[in-house]
């Protein structure tokens, strides 16, 4: 999965750098799969691998791509981008070890076979809200991006 | 099977703050947009991770605390997030397009309509 991360800001062909993607998120729907986690690792594969990057790889096709290989491909900042980055990870690597007392090794096998149904309970029960509010925010989105990609209005 | 290491929550939290830095770094270095905005799905990637990290802890502790099998919380956020990254990257996209229509070039170098 990291392999995949380091291939999709590093890949000169924005082609190359979306495949990189959906092999990140397919690795990642995995890990789901071993956090116990089936519903969300589903939802990932469909979702995300499946629908977001189809949008990504239709829009690159849009655009033209071989202007772009040809112009220089790392900013004109990276050096300041890269040692901010560093900054932020030696800031996680300090809470991380700070904060290794507060997991302990938990051997709990939570049965995953209706893993789906108490989400589905919690969904449509104490996020109802959240849902609707969901639902609306893709609409919304729907018509943004309806809106942004016309020629006139 | 003793030296087999033991999978706890922090190693999966190292794993989403090595994703979020490589996207960190692909938001601020390429000059490409779409290369940008994949980038920041990359960053919704991690942040998920650490949510289901978190729900799976969750669901070890005893349920006085909050925790037992019912505790889906993160899990359920998770969701929410990835909805919530599928908008963002249509809207995204579509901003993309119209830029692109208006300039022909996809460098993030040449959005500088505001600059002084």
């Amino acid at each position: 999965m990291l392999a995949g991360g380091i291939l999709v800001i590093t890949r000169r062909n924005p082609v190359h750098s979306a495949l990189a993607l959906i092999v990140t998120l397919l690795a990642q729907a995995s890990i789901y799969l071993m956090l116990y986690a089936p519903f969300v690792a589903g939802v990932q594969i469909i979702l995300y691998a499946g629908g977001i990057m189809v949008l990504f790889l239709f829009v690159i096709m849009l655009v033209s791509v071989d202007r772009s290989m040809r112009e220089r491909q790392f900013n004109s900042q990276w050096v300041i981008g890269v040692i901010a980055a560093t900054a932020l990870g030696g800031l996680f690597i300090a809470v991380y070890t700070k904060g290794t007392s507060l997991f302990p090794d938990h051997a709990s096998p939570v049965l995953e076979g209706d893993n789906t149904q108490r989400i589905a309970t919690m969904l449509y029960g104490q996020y109802m809200f959240a849902f609707e509010i969901a639902s609306l925010l893709l609409l919304v989105a729907i018509i943004g991006a309806v809106v942004m990609a016309k020629k006139r209005i | 099977m003793n030296s087999m290491l033991h999978i706890t929550t922090l190693h999966y939290l190292v794993l989403g703050a090595a994703l979020f830095l490589l996207g960190v770094i692909g938001v601020l270095t390429r000059r490409n947009v779409v290369i940008v905005l994949m980038s920041i799905e990359l960053i919704l990637n991690a942040v998920n991770l650490n949510l289901v990290a978190f729900s799976r802890y969750w669901q070890g502790m005893p349920a006085r605390m909050g925790g037992g099998p019912m505790a889906l919380h993160g899990q359920i956020f998770s969701i929410f997030v990835i909805t919530d990254a599928a908008a963002e990257a249509a809207v995204g996209l579509g901003i993309l397009i119209a830029f692109f229509r208006n300039k022909e070039t996809v460098n993030i170098d040449e959005v500088n309509l505001l600059k002084w």
